[in-house]
């Protein structure tokens, strides 16, 4: 078992860590806040000369063919830089293309995506604001070879600067996945100004939109399948980029406690300073964990992945909302400051936590399969309940190994 | 990056989990407690000599030392396949995991001659006599004398917290030897007989009601000066050695004990009621059964990052303060959501044997025992975050 980067993966870290610490600066992030698409050309041109905006797109369609490890090596430099823009919902949109799109579609999509020419994002939510597929409302109706789409989405990822829109609408009992492409027909955009200025969020309303069947994705196969294997994509490559964000306000604080002074010595000195850094090192640790876990289990198709991912997400949601408040903490007044960069990864860490599902949402996704399961998990379980007479005598044992496990201080 | 065992470790694992198949004491697997014979101390050193003569014990010793060479992953491998077995304690845990390795380390040959094949065998126990009633957190202040006197320390004092005492033939023990010296330098440690006069023993009862602690006292022992394992005034060094070489110890086995745990939580979820309908189906007990299951499932992640992270530096470090710190707090965490879920059952003596009343306050020690919480976290800020020392 090795649960460490391999040699180019940490190649791969080191290098992204280069790359974005020299393109985006976090004063260029803050200029990039205060435009309408938090989108820059030269950058986002840059980011697909690396390859990385086909880093899982697979070979044959221009991509590097990575796995989503390497993808979270690449996602976490880039939430440690704060990065704007329409990165993350380009990669949900184009692993939903790669999972329902025929050979044509992919070929059609992903490789201008891997070259940097084509944005896209994925029109998930609706009024409820729910992540939940079943509560979609929004109806494509059939009409002479093509779907008519009328209604809302809102919320939706970058649709400012999105070149391709992947609407998820109801198609009776089924779900249709529907490209819609910018400057189509009956398609407006309005912004919906939101706490996160690298991430802008949009309403967008369509009015009798038409889309040829013949366009959909995954018409002739599983779009539900591939609409939760995007996602989940996407939740990892977000989980990332929370580590990468924690990590930065972890480097940031404990740097600022051995240089604040007070009382005539350095506040890191003080207990109940370190306790919090303590406690923020823990938390970005475990959701490194969770994350990079879920990257690999996605990647190897283990029968874990879809809880890991849940795993990941709920954990990271809780952790980087938490990070940040005890970074903001320890810096005291300068840290409540729209001149302290803090800020910038604090409401980040708010628009991460909602995005693809909070930690609410998973944690019942993850009961879904632990508390109702299947039958070999309740089998499994009615075999512990079958053990728990036995628990008091392991408990014990335990406390034993713990004692001799004793830990000494200078 | 690859999550799977590689062939050696699945062949490890396999090998071992076969061995307890057969060999885990039928009575035992059956739920009987040991704790109830009168011949338990007896008992469990049976079930060790089993081990040892099945090649099984001290698998993380050198070969030399009739060992395994097991390695780190191995190592954890063996704590989770005991656990998951159910099988009885190991009598002799602190002489394995602690006391051996820094004989090995640290010992005279005659040392290592005379004490290594016993604890191996379950022949010797051991317990390790370091914390005293003012010298916890601050171990480095402890404060029982040894004077020396023609060949022999003569030894005053007490300890606490100890561990096995009650059963123990001898006593990894940390003692005062210049009480001028600053208080890192003056300490040194001993191979103590418990069976010396002057040694005096008295179990400790917890909350919980169960006395895995003992209070051991030392009135005038005597302790030939060949004793002394190290250097004398250098007993510091030893102490660390001793207690980095648990190093195997992340918290391996005790996860496989907290998963059969939340297992048979989530299990009785669905037989108590809440507002008449299986508590499963609540969704405020459906949200804390999976924060507790995700909880879990990262400690498990953690342990082996830094069980990848060890094996490849070698180097033991700060990695078992996280480690302690996260479960702790977790089992703490999960108990609480037990009892919520069970309500008044949860207290009962005799409502699942009275595991959950019996979890819960024993729980309570966890962030107590082995370095409590404040001291993790005062580990954590400087040695791994760098911040300054505090004291």
């Amino acid at each position: 078992m090795d649960f460490d980067l391999s040699k180019p993966q940490k190649l791969l870290k080191h290098s992204a860590r280069e790359f974005f610490a020299r393109e985006c600066k976090l004063d260029r992030v803050r200029e990039l806040m205060e435009t309408d698409t938090a989108h820059d050309d030269k950058l986002w041109q840059s980011i697909a000369d690396q390859g990385w905006t086909g880093l899982v797109v697979p070979e044959e369609h221009g991509g590097l063919g990575l796995g989503l490890v390497e993808l979270a090596v690449v996602a976490e430099e880039m939430g440690r830089a704060c990065l704007p823009g329409a990165f993350l919902s380009t990669l949900t949109a184009a692993a939903l293309v790669e999972r329902a799109g025929s050979v044509a579609q992919r070929a059609k999509y992903l490789e201008p995506i891997a070259a940097g020419e084509l944005k896209a994002t994925v029109a998930f939510l609706e009024e409820g604001a729910s992540w939940e597929v079943d509560e979609i409302k929004l109806k494509a109706t059939r009409e002479g070879g093509n779907f008519q789409l009328s209604g809302r989405k809102l919320f939706v990822p970058d649709a400012g600067i999105a070149d391709l829109l992947i609407c998820v609408a109801r198609d009776g009992d089924g779900l249709a996945l529907l490209p819609v492409e910018r400057g189509a027909e009956g398609l407006s955009i309005k912004a919906m100004p939101s706490m996160d200025g690298t991430r802008k969020l949009h309403e967008v309303a369509f009015e009798s939109v038409m889309v040829a069947e013949a366009d959909v994705f995954g018409a002739d196969g599983d779009a539900r399948g591939a609409l939760r294997g995007a996602l989940e994509v996407g939740c990892v490559a977000l989980c990332a980029e929370m580590v990468g964000g924690m990590q930065w306000v972890l480097e940031t604080t404990v740097e600022y406690a051995k240089t604040r002074q007070q009382f005539g010595r350095a506040i890191g000195s003080f207990q109940a300073v370190q306790h919090q850094c303590a406690d923020m090192l823990l938390m970005t640790e475990s959701a490194r964990s969770a994350t990079y876990y879920a990257a690999w289990a996605l990647t190897e198709g283990d029968p874990s992945a879809s809880v890991a991912v849940s795993i990941a997400k709920a954990y990271c949601s809780d952790a980087y909302r938490e990070v940040g408040n005890r970074g903001i903490q320890v810096h005291g007044g300068i840290g409540f400051t729209w001149e302290h960069d803090l800020q910038l990864y604090y409401k980040r860490s708010k628009s991460s936590e909602t995005l693809f599902g909070d930690a609410t949402f998973h944690r019942e996704r993850i009961a879904r399969i632990i508390v109702d399961g299947n039958a070999v998990a309740r089998e499994r379980a009615e075999q512990a309940e079958a053990l728990a007479g036995q628990l008091q005598a392991a408990e014990t044992d335990a406390a034993a190994d713990v004692t001799a496990n004793a830990t000494a201080s200078e | 990056m690859d999550l799977n065992l590689i062939p050696n470790e699945q062949q490890f694992r396999d090998e071992f989990r076969a061995w307890l198949k057969t060999n885990v004491p039928e009575e035992w697997k059956g739920g009987t407690s040991a704790e109830d014979r009168d011949d338990y101390i007896e008992y469990l050193r049976d079930w060790q000599r089993k081990l040892y003569e099945g090649g099984w014990a001290g698998i993380s010793w050198p070969k030399e030392y009739c060992g395994r060479g097991a390695s780190l992953m191995e190592q954890a491998i063996f704590q989770e396949e005991l656990a998951r077995a159910n099988a009885p304690q190991l009598i002799g845990t602190i002489g394995l995991s602690l006391v051996g390795p820094t004989i090995i380390a640290m010992g005279t040959e005659a040392q290592k001659s005379r004490y290594l094949a016993p604890i191996l065998s379950g022949e010797e126990i051991w317990c390790q006599g370091f914390s005293e009633p003012n010298a916890g957190s601050d171990l480095a202040s402890l404060g029982t004398k040894a004077a020396r006197d023609g060949d022999d320390f003569r030894i005053n004092g007490q300890k606490i917290w100890t561990s096995f005492a009650q059963m123990a033939d001898w006593c990894l023990l940390l003692v005062r030897t210049d009480s001028q010296a600053p208080k890192h330098k003056g300490i040194t440690c001993l191979l103590a007989d418990m069976r010396s006069e002057g040694v005096s023993v008295r179990p400790l009862r917890q909350m919980s009601g169960d006395s895995g602690f003992n209070e051991v006292f030392f009135s005038n022992v005597r302790v030939p000066v060949t004793q002394v394992l190290g250097e004398v005034n250098e007993g510091w060094t030893t102490a660390i050695t001793a207690l980095m070489n648990e190093r195997a110890n992340l918290g391996t086995g005790i996860q496989v004990v907290f998963k059969r745990n939340l297992e048979a939580l989530i299990a009785r979820s669905r037989t108590v009621e809440r507002n008449g309908r299986p508590a499963s189906e609540d969704p405020i007990v459906r949200q804390k059964l999976a924060q507790a299951y995700l909880e879990l499932e990262i400690l498990r992640l953690n342990t082996n990052r830094a069980l990848t992270s060890l094996s490849k530096t070698g180097i033991p470090g700060p990695e078992g303060s996280t480690q302690k710190l996260y479960w702790s707090e977790m089992n703490q965490r999960t108990q609480q959501t037990a009892q919520e879920i069970l309500g008044p059952y949860g207290q009962l003596k005799d409502f699942d044997n009275g595991i959950w009343e019996y979890a819960y306050l024993r729980a309570r020690g966890n962030t107590i025992e082995a370095g409590t919480s404040e001291i993790q976290r005062n580990i954590i800020a400087e040695r791994v975050l760098g911040l300054p020392k505090s004291y």
